[in-house]
């Protein structure tokens, strides 16, 4: 069972060590921008990895269109938009904020508001049907718990 | 009453949205490059590799670029769709033989049938990334003054052909 189960995690393994090729970076900070761009470029094959991940064909091509920029000497932004102006800001995991992204950026924000306002709404409504809200005074209640009171008080 | 109101009204903007999500084509993103100049390019040609084309040669005709491999699996399923457009004798269209080794290309021609006028080698993918490239086969119509006017991905169909891209040929040849 042993056996089994290792060589099924052994096997499913080998996409991870497929997807990285050796590159070599005679400048570190070049290395952490090579990093830090394919973790944020899309594979557009298999749309849901970046390209650091993925082993498709597209993605090591893209790898290789980085690293080569990167060698040539370009910025971090004339690379993601060399890859913008090909594939479009799908392209990137951290699309700019513009007018035909705006949904996708303010979209959660919206929804967190009015859930926001929901709740308020909701909970207020609720604490005025149970008679907690201390503005709300029963008078034919209280004139029972005076008289209760002073009864008490007789005694 | 609004309290009844209200959960309906979400779900018919949830449904709305959903109904949206599940017609799209996720396969299908918009290209930046419609309506931009087409991105240069000078290849050697499939069937005499010591002569290239270049792009600038094309200037003043309508002319597509279809995307092909012989691995591609979907190039096969347009492929005689594509034969028939070229019989109609309509069009220059130009075969970009993306990622593939040349005996294989031919080889591919010479049984399916060739319907490309010039087929261009891309053995690197360097051209069907400027293309903005990302699965074979893809569909690129260009007009006269060398301007990509639109972009298929995937198989083109049956009706696509007769409906799309013939009509669209048939107007960018008619503008000058």
């Amino acid at each position: 069972m042993l056996v089994f189960r290792t060589l099924v995690l052994l096997i499913l393994s080998f996409n991870c060590f497929a997807a990285v090729e050796y590159r070599k970076f005679s400048d570190p900070q070049q290395e952490q921008s090579y990093k830090t761009l394919i973790a944020e470029i899309r594979c557009l094959v298999c749309q849901n990895q970046t390209i650091a991940d993925s082993n498709a064909d597209l993605a090591k091509d893209l790898r290789r269109q980085v690293y080569e920029m990167l060698q040539e000497g370009k910025s971090q932004v004339e690379i993601a938009d060399f890859m913008t102006d090909r594939y479009g800001d799908f392209v990137l995991y951290n699309p700019p904020f513009k007018a035909k992204t705006g949904l996708l950026w303010l979209g959660p924000v919206v929804f967190l508001l009015i859930g926001l306002l929901t709740l308020i709404l909701y909970s207020r409504k609720k604490r005025r049907d149970n008679g907690l809200d201390s503005n709300v005074v029963d008078k034919e209640k209280q004139v029972k718990v005076k008289a209760l009171l002073e009864e008490g008080e007789q005694l | 009453m609004l309290k009844y109101i209200l959960p309906l009204l979400l779900f018919i903007v949830m449904a709305i949205f959903l109904a949206m999500g599940l017609s799209l084509n996720p396969r299908d993103i918009p290209s930046p490059l419609i309506n931009k100049a087409a991105p240069d390019f000078s290849l050697p040609i499939l069937a005499e590799p010591e002569k290239t084309l270049s792009k600038n040669e094309l200037l003043g005709k309508v002319w597509l670029l279809n995307v092909w491999a012989s691995w591609c699996g979907s190039c096969r399923q347009e492929h005689p769709i594509f034969n028939q457009l070229a019989k109609k004798n309509l069009v220059t269209i130009i075969g970009l033989n993306y990622k593939d080794e040349a005996p294989n290309a031919k080889q591919w021609l010479s049984q399916l049938g060739n319907p490309y006028n010039v087929s261009i080698m891309d053995q690197e993918g360097r051209t069907g990334m400027d293309y903005g490239v990302y699965g074979v086969p893809e569909t690129f119509v260009i007009d006269k003054k060398g301007v990509i006017r639109y972009k298929h991905t995937g198989p083109v169909s049956v009706s696509d052909m007769q409906t799309l891209l013939i009509p669209l040929i048939s107007q960018l040849k008619a503008e000058i």
